[in-house]
């Protein structure tokens, strides 16, 4: 229920994580014709409802951050609803509880302000605008990083030099 | 003779590796039987060993629940954490002895197998000596099935030839810090690693190796701590590095002398440090003077710049750890690698003090235990030398024999092998290593192992390297026998024994017990449990480097894990060592060490002009044996594939996801490119998890370390070309899969 992979492997090592970002207006849920997908007054968006979902994929088309699954087997879409059986018990996530960078983290805001990243929880998606429960840790200030191992390495000026004499 | 009976197909069709994806019962089971109990132990895989809480119902591990008070992975866990509970209940577990026939292996009784055994390894030594029997050992058995195997093949056996697969991982680490040191930990515990100024990483893929030590790096970097990697690869952790130094394969020494060579220029030594702690400055100090910058450079792929700013960031902090790992050690100047880093912790004080020292990453499970207590070739327990006549005095007394009946140090791991391929060993009991995967040159070990007179192997999987094998007695799992194990941190921990092992399997203990036995040494090896051996243990490491007797299972549990040196009942362990300026040596003060410079054992050439480094992803675990069987696992990473720079694949016309042969002066290995900027363009990067035609140890060499014995895995000389996809070679291909590939870090 968590979307993983390389940003552009070829690249750069960069990678991401993404659990559903639990919006507060969730498209998921505006899309769907069998009004199968519930968000709880915690403010999380569950997978869709059984009884109700059709499976027609909507709801995975729609969503902005490819979140939702068509899970086939079952005909029913599912989607990270932040381990409901554990955060309503009181516990973490599994994701959030077992990351061994912990890039992926269930706490308060107070206990990631010290992080050099900053929260931001708004996100633009052409003319939409979502805010959503989630928050992404963004770079504090922006700057131009090279990607490249040749970038930073000492033969490439050396052999430039030695091309121009 | 040891050669495969039967075509490694159809030993694959009945052995695996076969995929596990689902606990017994699947998935829905869980919510109608729930779990019977959960029990606190550890990971089986890496030298982390994160603690995790096994769900257990009659008798088989279902799940798992992180373990979030054990301090120091709070419940984190890497992907082979997550699904470690599959190895279990896994449909090719061996449940019985298997004894070697026309058509493969049948089962057997434990009788039949264990008389086999001893009858064997009677009638080799009867005819060519005690020595022409070995003992392999591996770095994933418990310390007191380590310390086990150590007096079962000096006691039970007589043989000098007992070494393990921690030969492949921590021997050059371990080597320099008892030169340097007199004891051979990591000085610190991790906790201290948030606290540095300046962390240098190099050679340590930490990301993909050590996952959970990237959260202590990245708290580190939260607290304004600087990071500066050191590898010819952007490993994961590089995404977030201060500063990238991406040296050539192989010129590590050259790096960290010109880094030296910069703090001495300048002045930025610690004098009072160096006079009050240390021996052998003057000569290092003069061996650093010809490292200049120019030189450093110009050997190394890194700019002066580049050099100049590390050696200042570190000579200037306050606090510097400095983290190694196999990067900087399987070389064949492995040591000098490791000492001129400790050189450079030394010269700027940067040891015994919060938050500052050279910090090896242990990578095996029990790599820190498991080579503490006498299963290297050299070595007693307590980190005591063989060689030492007090030494062998006293462990001669705890074991009730005369010092003479021990043998002298033999042979270590590749050396265990080569002997056997000119003859000299003829028989071989090995358990917990997969060498025909693991060591280098793989086609010479597949000949080696061919030549054996008598080959058994105890494990719980049929591994590569157990195709060979005339006998193969069932052991257990990690979770099926008590034990302490060792992380890299210097922690004991306590491994619980969660279940007994399925079938008619044994545990480890039980068999190397009962061998002994049968061998008519049954008076040396009484024990029952994994209690009586700590309980003799103990004593055993008593008023050694490593000592343990003040360790119980009681007081590791209460303390959730306690760091050793631990003299006595009532000692708290030793969390940071060197607190008190003195060190393990027998002057009690820290040695610097002159390293010199010499060039890899198969240096590149014109033929071969590239350099080929091998190493692991974060999905696989060492040779497989245990993760290559787990489903989700090799979804991640399914085959190895050969990372190359887009500037080095447009040179041979290749693309990502091309056949490409990379050639070497051993053998070829044609698989995938994957083309990625994250690598040096004179270098192809290639795991090494896989056997067979996959196996990247096909290409590599048996250069050793002198002093180590460590293969210089990381270094050598290749070419590559563009190739057609060979046909589908149905003996070591992998199981079929409907995933699509997915690149890996």
């Amino acid at each position: 229920m968590i979307n993983f992979d390389f940003i552009e492997r070829r690249e750069s090592i960069t990678s991401a994580a993404y659990v559903c970002w639990h919006c507060d207006e969730p498209t998921c849920a505006q899309v769907c014709p069998a009004d199968a997908i519930k968000k709880g007054e915690d403010g999380i968006v569950h997978s869709s409802l059984k009884p109700r979902c059709i499976a027609c994929n909507n709801c995975v088309l729609a969503c902005p951050f490819g979140i939702p699954k068509m899970m086939e087997p079952e005909q029913q879409m599912m989607k990270c609803d932040m381990c409901y059986d554990r955060t309503s018990v009181g516990k973490r996530p599994m994701c959030a509880t077992v990351c061994p960078s912990q890039a992926l983290a269930y706490v308060r805001p107070e206990q990631i302000a010290h992080r050099r990243e900053k929260p931001t929880n708004t996100f633009y998606f052409g003319k939409q605008k979502i805010t959503t429960k989630v928050y992404m840790m963004a770079p504090a200030e922006r700057e131009a990083v090279a990607l490249d191992v040749v970038d930073y390495m000492w033969e490439e000026e050396h052999e430039l030099a030695a091309t121009r004499e | 003779m040891a050669k495969v009976p039967v075509s490694v197909e159809t030993l694959r069709e009945q052995f695996g590796p076969h995929l596990n994806y689902a606990p017994p019962g699947g998935w829905k089971d869980e919510s109608i039987h729930p779990a019977e109990k959960l029990v606190k132990t550890h990971c089986c895989f890496c030298g982390q060993q994160c603690g995790i809480q096994l769900k257990v119902r009659e008798n088989r591990v279902i799940g798992f629940e992180p373990w979030e008070e054990f301090p120091f992975n709070h419940g984190m866990l890497c992907p082979k954490g997550v699904k470690r509970y599959l190895q279990g209940n896994h449909p090719d577990r061996l449940l019985s002895p298997l004894m070697r026939s026309e058509r493969g292996f049948r089962p057997a009784t434990w009788d039949e197998a264990l008389d086999f055994t001893v009858g064997r390894i009677r009638e080799i030594q009867q005819k060519h000596g005690k020595d022409a029997i070995a003992i392999y050992g591996g770095a994933s058995l418990s310390t007191e099935k380590s310390y086990l195997m150590g007096k079962f093949a000096r006691v039970a056996l007589g043989t000098r030839h007992i070494d393990y697969n921690g030969r492949l991982c921590m021997v050059s680490a371990g080597t320099a810090y008892k030169l340097a040191f007199g004891i051979d930990r990591s000085p610190i515990p991790w906790s201290e690693i948030p606290k540095a100024e300046v962390l240098f990483v190099i050679g340590a893929n930490i990301g993909d190796c050590a996952p959970i030590t990237t959260d202590y790096v990245w708290r580190c970097r939260d607290n304004g701590g600087r990071l500066i990697v050191a590898d010819p690869r952007m490993t994961p952790i590089t995404r977030n590095a201060d500063l990238y130094l991406p040296l050539r394969p192989g010129t590590d020494l050259a790096l960290l002398m010109g880094v030296l060579h910069v703090i001495l220029r300048d002045g930025l030594e610690d004098r009072e440090f160096i006079s009050k702690y240390t021996t052998g400055f003057e000569t290092v100090a003069e061996s650093a003077r010809q490292w200049d910058l120019g030189k450093a450079a110009e050997m190394t792929g890194v700019p002066p710049e580049a050099i100049e700013k590390a050696a200042r960031w570190i000579g200037k902090s306050k606090r510097v750890i400095l983290m190694h790992a196999r990067g900087l050690e399987h070389q064949s100047k492995g040591v000098e690698n490791c000492l001129a880093l400790v050189n450079i912790a030394l010269a700027t004080g940067n040891i015994g003090r919060e938050g500052a020292g050279p910090t090896m990453i242990t990578g095996q499970g029990n790599g820190q235990g498991g080579r503490e207590h006498g299963q290297k070739c050299d070595q007693l327990p307590g980190q005591r030398s063989l060689t030492d006549p007090a030494a062998r005095e006293y462990i001669a007394g705890v074991w009730g024999i005369q010092p003479e009946e021990l043998p002298q140090p033999g042979y270590t791991a590749e050396e265990i092998m080569e002997a056997i391929h000119r003859g000299e060993i003829k028989g071989l009991l090995s358990t917990c290593f997969n060498p025909l995967v693991s060591l280098p040159d793989a086609n010479f070990t597949r000949e080696a192992l061919s030549k054996l007179e008598f080959f058994g192997v105890i494990d719980f999987f049929l591994s590569e390297t157990a195709h060979h094998a005339d006998v193969v007695l069932a052991g257990s799992l990690h979770e099926e026998e008590d034990g302490l194990g060792c992380s890299a941190e210097g922690r004991v921990i306590h491994w619980q024994k969660s279940i007994d092992p399925p079938g008619d399997a044994r545990r480890d203990s039980d068999i190397i017990i009962d061998l002994a036995h049968r061998l008519g040494r049954g008076q040396y090896f009484p024990f029952k449990n994994p209690a009586d051996i700590l309980e003799e243990l103990r004593i055993a490491s008593r008023g050694g480097v490593a000592d343990y007797y003040g360790i119980t299972y009681e007081r590791v549990d209460k303390q959730m894990g306690i760091f050793w040196p631990c003299p006595s009942l009532d000692h708290p362990g030793t969390p940071r060592l060197f607190v008190d300026g003195k060190f393990y040596t027998h002057d009690g003060k820290a040695h610097f060490n002159v390293t010199e410079w010499r060039p890899s054992g198969d240096p590149i050439s014109d033929d071969y002009p590239l350099f080929l480094t091998t190493g692991r992803v974060v999905s696989q675990y060492l040779s497989g044996t245990q993760t290559r069987r787990i489903g989700a696992l090799v979804d991640q990473y399914p085959e190895p594939r050969a990372e190359i720079h887009p500037r080095l694949a447009e040179r041979h016309g290749i693309k990502d996801g091309d056949w490409v042969t990379v050639t070497t002066r051993r053998d070829d290995l044609t698989i995938q490119a994957m083309v990625v900027k994250t690598i040096r363009p004179d270098t192809v990067f290639i795991p090494y998890h896989w056997a067979g035609t996959r196996s990247a140890n096909r290409l590599t060499h048996r250069t050793l370390d002198p002093r180590s014995k460590i293969p210089e895995f990381k270094v050598s000389a290749c070419r590559i070309a563009k190739a057609n996809a060979p046909d589908p070679s149905p003996d070591d291909r992998g199981p079929h899969l409907n995933h699509a590939l997915r690149g890996g870090a």
